[in-house]
């Protein structure tokens, strides 16, 4: 198992090594693109600085609140999509017929999938959420306690895990339907940008479901919550507003059956 | 011990169909069944029949993508669909029209991928790619993505990929199609020489006759999913009837040739196309219909082997 995982992971490492080589002989239309990303990736934020000469809070929350909000959602979508952004491009390569090249392979079709064509542009994004995640704890004056800073990596390690859990759920109903990656971005880019803005400006039900049907809310909504000093608009119990890591274990093992699932799939009926 | 085995091997698929608004019908079809054979160390099979005739669906339980409906089967000593990372180490695969490399890649960068990814010693590797360079005139093109390569050059950069890890069986689809007869030949010859050297074992589907002339000691027909034929190129040729023919032009229409052990199968204008045995020399036959008529051409066809799977065929019947 330890030396399964171990060599999904070097190999994970060589194909991204060599992705970001590629990229790299083409260092004009790297910079571009990477500078490129950074913007787009920025313009929502520019949005939200637009909306607040207008206001002073935005559903109870400030406008470096928000900032906090909209940085570690950011932040852990863009990591995600980093380790495995390209995976929605499942659909494809089975109309091509290429994963069959993938499945002769001595590696795990998962970890090439993962790695395919990995895009080192995609720190566009991670950069622009960091600088405004680095802004907003600069302007905010929080009590850092021990607990709230153990809480950064909290965020940043298990949101970022439950994104990956939605990317690979959303690639692997493409072993059904072929072309279904608009559904997957759906939950993804869809859920990452529902979870950059306070969830007190959503209806009750809409943050139920954001919490218990997809979990978006464990992503940074309760973390920074804590570390904000906030209360729970929910007023749930503590223990599930500190699921997250339950949260992203349930969805890694749930990915995991349908990525399985959707492959057994594929092998029995070869389309 | 063979190095691969195939008993009672079947495939089949459900296909699901729209009839009427929300209605589907499904209905299954055998895309292989009941295969056995087995192939030893060192073999070349031709494995051949019609599109659609179940070869895919073999190589892909074979390389243990797809897995079977029923039936057993072992490679190099795996079952291909429980141990494939396993056995992907054994085995070589070239899809024909599609390449197994990277697109956007060098070649020289897809091998480096390859040795890392197959962990091949260094050594071994250096030496393989020495060999294969230099066999399929591979130097100039290894700083060239992949993508800029033309059908020949890809061809010859997929099998080296495929052999760059020393694998016990290659599955090669179509290998030689499309490309130039200079390619051909090229290509043919590798494969001869790596299955001399190395005591490589080759499964090769094709549509070309002439690579199962020139590569392989043994043929498989496949039709309709079943074997309906298992044998060498002679005893194809025995079975299928194989007949080759001479197209004559005469200098003017004339009545059909009839000329001893030929038969005139069809006579268009001043063209005739006489049948004769694939193993008979033409020689004496052209002598024969220039004795009696003016010739301004000829020209000889070669057996098809469509044709020769269809007389299989027609020959033997399957059951049901």
């Amino acid at each position: 198992m330890v030396e399964r995982l171990a060599a999904d992971a070097r190999a994970y490492v060589l194909l991204a090594r060599m992705w970001i080589r590629v990229s790299m002989s083409y260092r004009t239309s790297f910079v571009i693109l990477t500078v490129g990303q950074f913007l787009i990736s920025g313009l929502d934020f520019v949005a939200i600085l637009v909306m607040f000469t207008n206001i002073d809070a935005l559903g109870g929350f400030s406008l470096s609140e928000i900032a906090f909000l909209y940085g570690g959602s950011t932040l852990c979508l863009g990591l995600a999509d980093l380790i495995l952004g390209n995976i929605e491009r499942l659909g494809r390569r089975i109309r091509l017929g290429t994963l069959d090249a993938m499945m002769v392979r001595p590696v795990s079709v998962y970890v090439q999938m993962c790695a395919d064509e990995f895009a080192l542009r995609r720190l566009g994004r991670i950069t622009q959420g960091g600088l405004v995640f680095a802004w907003s704890v600069h302007a905010l004056d929080i009590d850092w306690t021990a607990a709230r800073l153990a809480m950064v990596p909290y965020l940043l390690v298990f949101g970022t895990a439950i994104f990956l859990a939605i990317f690979t759920m959303g690639a692997a109903v493409q072993f059904w339907t072929a072309d279904s990656s608009e559904l997957a971005n759906a939950f993804t880019y869809g859920g990452s940008t529902l979870a950059q803005f306070p969830m007190t400006i959503y209806p009750t039900e809409a943050i139920k479901a954001l919490t218990f049907a997809v979990p978006i809310t464990f992503v940074n909504w309760y973390p920074s919550l804590f570390i904000l000093d906030r209360q729970d608009p929910l007023g749930l119990p503590g223990a599930v507003q500190f699921g997250g890591p339950v949260v992203a274990a349930l969805l890694a093992v749930l990915a995991a059956a349908v990525w399985r699932t959707g492959v057994r799939h594929y092998r029995s009926t070869g389309s | 011990m063979a190095m691969i085995e195939v008993r009672d091997v079947s495939r089949s698929f459900v296909l699901r169909r729209k009839s009427g608004r929300w209605r589907r019908t499904t209905h299954t079809v055998h895309a292989v069944r009941d295969l056995s054979f087995t192939v030893e160390p060192g073999e070349m099979v031709g494995y051949i029949g019609p599109n659609g005739a179940g070869k895919s669906t073999t190589i892909k339980m074979l390389t243990g993508i797809l897995v079977p409906s029923g039936g057993e089967l072992t490679v190099a000593g795996f079952t291909p669909y429980v141990e494939r990372t396993q056995l992907a180490h054994r085995i070589g695969v070239v899809f024909g029209q599609r390449t197994a490399l990277w697109w956007d890649l060098p070649l020289r960068d897809s091998y480096e991928l390859l040795q890392r990814i197959y962990r091949i010693p260094a050594a071994r590797y250096r030496k393989n790619m020495a060999t294969f360079t230099e066999l399929l005139d591979l130097a100039a093109l290894l700083d060239t993505p992949v993508r800029q390569l033309s059908l020949g050059q890809r061809m010859r950069g997929d099998i080296a990929a495929a052999l760059l890890h020393d694998p016990d069986v290659v599955y090669l689809d179509e290998p030689t199609i499309g490309l130039d007869v200079v390619s051909k030949s090229r290509l043919r010859e590798f494969l001869r020489r790596t299955n001399r050297e190395r005591g490589l074992t080759a499964i090769l589907t094709t549509h070309d006759l002439d690579d199962i002339e020139q590569l392989c000691s043994r043929v498989m027909v496949i039709d309709h999913g079943r074997l309906v034929f298992d044998g060498d190129l002679g005893a194809l040729h025995a079975v299928g009837g194989a007949r080759r023919t001479l197209v004559v032009d005469l200098s003017e229409p004339t009545d059909p040739i009839a000329i001893p052990g030929a038969d005139t199968v069809k006579v268009e204008g001043p063209r005739q196309w006489l049948a004769f045995p694939a193993e008979a020399s033409a020689a004496p036959l052209v002598a024969a219909v220039a004795a009696s008529h003016d010739i301004a051409d000829l020209s000889i066809l070669e057996p098809d082997i469509e044709d020769v799977i269809t007389r299989i065929y027609t020959a033997a019947p399957p059951p049901g």
